[in-house]
C-alpha cells in the first residue's frame, strides 16, 4: 500500500495531474486503516508471545531480542512518518512530505522483514548452544542472519508487494468494469499493475529458491509439503493428491517423473528422503501442509500467467489492457495473492511441528500453563473477525471507490445529518 | 554501571516516556468519555486533533519495554506473562479496541449515531486499558508474584493483581492520565475550551492526590515491600516531599491559569512516581524471589542490544523530534 501511495504521489508531483493526487490520498487513506489494525496487531502479537508461549520465550527471547528490538525501531519510524504523511499534506512542502511517504515504505517493509528474521530463526536455529536445557553462548548476530533469513525473507517481502498488487488491481479493475470511462480507476489499476506483473515473476524464482532451503535444512517439511513417503533417488513431484496418514500414501496425485529431485537438488538422480525415513512422532500433519503448499504454489503460479498474459498484452498493444475479460480476469485473481500468503505462513508453521524450534523445543514444551486456553483464544478470533468485516467495509467506503460516488455518498449522509 | 542496571534504567526512562505520551493518549479518550454541555463536539474535535498523528508512534514505546524485557530480562518476562495473563489479557483488547475504534471512527460515516457508537467504544477502552495496566504493573510491585528458577510461577493466575493495592493503583494511573491529557489540551486551545479542560485537568489532579493516598494507604498491607522501600529512610521523605510539592504546584499553576508551568509539574510528577516506584522496588524485578541482576541474560546478548539501541535512537531521536515540531510546536509558542 505505501508502495501504491509514494509511486502515485511522486506522479502527482512530476505530472500535476490530480487524479494521481486523488490516488495519494486513497491509498494514504487505505494504508491508515491497515496500519492502526497493524499497530495494536503488533503490541498484542508481542505481548502473546509471553502469555501463550511463555517458556519458549524464556529461552529464545534473548536470542531472537535483537530482530525485535530493530524492528520496534522500524515500527516508531513507520508510526512517526505514517503521522506526518497523513496529517502533514499542508504542513510540510510537498518534497518532505513524499519523503516522509518513502519513510514509511522503507520502514514497514524493514520492520515486515526483522519479524520474518525471528521467524526463520525459528526453521533454522542458529548463534546459541543448548546445555542442560539452557541456551548458552548467544550471538544475537548469528541468530539474526541465520541460515534461513535471507530465503524467508525475500520470500515474504517480495509476495507482500505481489499479494497487494494484484488485490487492489482486482477491486479497481472491477470498479472499472461498472464505470468503464473512469480515468481515476484507469490510473490506479495501471499502478497497481506496474507492481502486480514484475512481483509475480519475482515470486516463482524466490520460492524456488526456499524450496531448495528447506530440502536441505528441513527434510521433513520438504516431504510433507510433497506428501512424499518414500526415500527415493529420482522422486517425482506430486501436484495435487491426498495424503493418507494412516496407511502413508498419498493417491489421486499427478507425478512428474525426476521433477521433485531436479526442483530441491539440482540432479534428476538425487535422492529425496520421504516421511518414512523419519519416526512417526516427527512427522507434521501431512495433509494440511501438503495441501496448503499445493494451494500456494498454485496460486502463485497463476498470478505468474495472468502477470505474463497482461504484460504480453501492455507491451504489445502499447497501452493498459482494458477489455472486459482480463478485468475479469483480473477481479477473479483479486484474492489470490493473500491466499498464497496464508497458505505460505501455513506451511512454514505446520510443516515445522512439532517442533516449535526446529529440533530443539516441542512446541507442547513451550505452551503457557494457563488453563482455559479456550477463552482468549474464542475472544481474540470474534474481535479479529469484526475488524475484519469493519475493515472490508471501510475500505470499500474510503479506498475503493469512483470519486464522483464517494460525493454523492457524503451528499446523502450531509442530507441525513440535517 | 553492569548492563542490568542500565537496561533498568532504560526500561523505566521508556516507561516514563509511554505513561508521558501514550498515557495522555488513554486520557485523550477519558476526556472524550466526559466531553458533555455545549462544547461537547468541540472538546471531541479537540483531543482527536491533538492525539491524531502521534497515538500511533506514542504506544510503540510500550511496544519496546516488551521486547526489551523478553530480550534481556526473559525469565522475568516469562512469569510476568505467565502471572498476570489474564489482566494484559483484557489490557490487550483494550489497546486493540481503542486504536481501531478511534481511526474507523475518523473514516467511518459522518452520522451523528455511527459516530455515536465508535466512540462509545474508543472512550470505554481508553477507561479500561489504563487501570488494565496500572493493576498489572501494581501487581508486579505487590510482591505477591512467586516464582523458582526451577518452577516458574507458583503463584497462580490472580496473585497481585486482586488486590486493592493494584485496584487503586490502576485508578491511580487512568486519573493520572487523565490530568495529563487535561494539562496537554489546554495549551492546545484557547477560550471557552481551554476553560473546560482546565476543570477537567483541575478535577483530575484533585483524584490523583486521593488515589495515590489509597495507594499508600493500601500498600501497607497489600505491598509490604514497596511500603518498607517508600518509606525507608529520611532521603525517601525528602523525595516524597518534592513530588507532594510539585503535585501541589500543578494544581496551583491550573488555578493561576500558567499552563506552560502546569505541563512541567504534571509531567515531572509522574517521573518522579515511577522514580520513587523503581527505587522503592529495586533491586527486584518482581519482588519479592527475582532479582534484575538474576533475570538479566548474559552479556553476549546485553551488549549488542544496548548498541542496537544507541544505534536505533540516533535515528529515532531527529524523527521524534520532527513529528513533534511539525503537529506540536506552533502551540508551545503561545503564552
Amino acid at each position: 500500500m505505501p508502495l501504491l501511495m509514494v509511486i502515485a504521489e511522486s506522479l502527482w508531483l512530476r505530472t500535476q495531474q490530480t487524479v494521481y493526487l486523488d490516488l495519494a490520498k486513497r491509498w494514504a487513506k487505505g494504508t491508515a486503516i491497515m496500519f492502526a489494525v497493524g499497530a495494536v496487531s503488533g503490541t498484542v502479537l508481542s505481548f502473546e508471545l509471553g502469555l501463550l508461549w511463555p517458556t519458549f520465550m524464556e529461552h529464545a527471547g534473548p536470542v531472537i531480542g535483537m530482530p525485535f528490538s530493530l524492528e520496534g525501531f522500524a515500527f516508531f519510524l513507520e508510526a512517526i512518518f505514517l503521522g506526518i504523511y497523513l496529517y502533514g499534506w499542508q504542513k510540510v512542502s510537498p518534497k518532505k512530505h513524499l519523503f516522509a511517504g518513502v519513510m514509511v515504505l522503507l520502514s514497514g517493509t524493514a520492520s515486515g522483514i526483522f519479524v520474518v528474521m525471528a521467524n526463520a530463526w525459528m526453521n533454522t536455529p542458529a548463534g546459541f548452544e543448548v546445555v542442560d536445557g539452557k541456551f548458552i553462548n548467544i550471538d544475537p548476530w548469528a541468530a539474526m542472519f541465520n541460515p534461513g533469513s535471507f530465503t524467508q525473507t525475500t520470500h515474504m517481502a517480495l509476495a507482500a508487494f505481489a499479494s497487494v498488487g494484484f488485490a487492489v488491481a482486482g477491486i479497481h479493475a472491477a470498479l472499472l468494469l461498472r464505470d468503464p470511462t473512469s480515468l481515476f480507476h484507469k490510473k490506479a489499476l495501471k499502478i497497481a499493475l506496474f507492481i502486480a506483473v514484475p512481483f509475480s515473476f519475482l515470486m516463482p524464482i524466490s520460492g524456488d529458491m526456499s524450496a531448495k532451503h528447506v530440502a536441505h535444512t528441513q527434510p521433513v517439511k520438504l516431504a510433507a509439503m510433497e506428501a512424499h513417503w518414500d526415500t527415493e533417488n529420482g522422486a517425482a513431484l506430486r501436484i495435487g493428491g491426498w495424503p493418507d496418514e494412516e496407511t502413508q500414501t498419498t493417491s489421486w496425485s499427478i507425478d512428474i517423473p525426476y521433477a521433485l529431485s531436479i526442483l530441491a537438488f539440482g540432479a534428476p538422480d538425487a535422492e529425496v528422503k520421504g516421511l518414512k525415513a523419519f519416526d512417526d512422532d516427527l512427522h507434521p500433519p501431512v495433509a494440511i501442509t501438503h495441501l496448503a503448499f499445493q494451494i500456494m504454489v498454485a496460486a502463485g503460479t497463476t498470478m505468474m500467467g495472468i502477470g505474463a498474459l497482461i504484460g504480453f498484452l501492455a507491451w504489445r498493444r502499447k497501452k493498459l489492457p482494458t477489455d472486459p475479460w482480463v478485468l475479469k480476469l483480473l477481479v477473479a485473481a483479486t484474492p489470490l495473492g493473500l491466499i498464497a500468503v496464508e497458505a505460505g505462513w501455513t506451511v512454514t508453521e505446520v510443516g515445522r511441528q512439532p517442533w516449535v524450534i526446529q529440533g530443539i523445543m516441542r512446541t507442547a514444551d513451550a505452551v503457557t500453563p494457563m488453563p482455559h486456553l479456550v477463552v482468549p483464544f474464542t475472544l481474540f478470533t470474534t474481535l479479529y473477525l469484526f475488524l475484519g468485516v469493519v475493515v472490508i467495509y471501510l475500505m470499500r467506503r474510503v479506498v475503493f471507490m469512483s470519486p464522483q460516488r464517494e460525493e454523492e455518498t457524503q451528499q446523502n449522509e450531509v442530507n441525513h445529518v440535517e | 554501571m553492569s548492563n542490568d542496571v542500565i537496561l533498568a534504567g532504560i526500561i523505566v526512562v521508556a516507561l516514563a516516556v509511554y505513561t508521558l505520551t501514550g498515557g495522555a493518549d488513554f486520557g485523550g479518550g477519558v476526556l472524550d468519555a466526559l466531553a458533555r454541555g455545549p462544547r461537547a463536539q468541540k472538546q471531541r474535535d479537540a483531543i482527536a486533533h491533538a492525539i491524531g498523528p502521534i497515538w500511533e508512534a506514542n504506544h510503540v514505546w510500550l511496544i519496546l519495554v516488551v521486547v526489551l524485557l523478553f530480550s534481556t530480562f526473559p525469565s522475568a518476562f516469562a512469569a510476568i506473562s505467565t502471572a498476570l495473563h489474564i489482566p494484559l489479557t483484557v489490557m490487550l483488547v483494550g489497546i486493540v479496541l481503542r486504536g481501531t475504534a478511534f481511526v474507523f471512527r475518523a473514516y467511518d460515516s459522518q452520522a451523528p449515531e455511527v459516530q455515536r457508537r465508535w466512540t462509545r467504544v474508543f472512550s470505554s477502552a481508553s477507561i479500561v486499558t489504563p487501570i488494565a495496566i496500572g493493576m498489572s504493573a501494581g501487581a508486579v510491585a505487590s510482591g505477591k508474584i512467586l516464582w523458582t528458577p526451577e518452577l516458574g510461577v507458583t503463584s497462580g493466575f490472580f496473585a497481585g493483581w486482586t488486590t486493592a493495592f493494584a485496584g487503586f493503583v490502576g485508578l491511580f494511573l487512568l486519573a493520572q492520565a487523565t490530568l495529563l491529557a487535561a494539562v496537554y489540551l489546554c495549551l492546545e486551545t484557547s477560550e471557552e475550551l481551554q476553560e473546560d479542560f482546565r476543570v477537567r485537568a483541575i478535577g483530575a489532579a484533585i483524584i490523583v492526590g486521593v488515589t495515590a493516598f489509597g495507594t499508600l494507604f493500601f500498600a501497607k498491607t497489600d505491598a509490604p515491600g514497596i511500603w518498607e522501600g517508600l518509606t525507608a529512610g529520611g532521603s525517601m521523605l525528602v523525595f516524597h516531599a518534592i513530588t507532594g510539592v510539585t503535585a501541589l504546584g500543578a494544581i496551583g499553576a491550573l488555578l493561576k491559569r500558567k499552563y506552560v508551568v502546569a505541563r512541567i509539574l504534571v509531567a515531572a510528577q509522574v517521573v518522579l512516581v515511577l522514580g520513587g516506584w523503581a527505587m522503592a522496588q529495586y533491586p527486584f524485578i518482581i519482588a519479592p524471589n527475582l532479582t534484575f541482576a538474576d533475570a538479566v541474560a548474559s552479556p553476549t546478548v546485553t551488549t549488542p542490544i544496548l548498541v542496537a539501541l544507541a544505534g536505533g535512537s540516533v535515528l529515532l531521536v531527529p524523527a521524534f523530534w520532527y513529528l513533534y515540531r511539525v503537529f506540536k510546536m506552533k502551540t508551545d509558542e503561545q503564552p
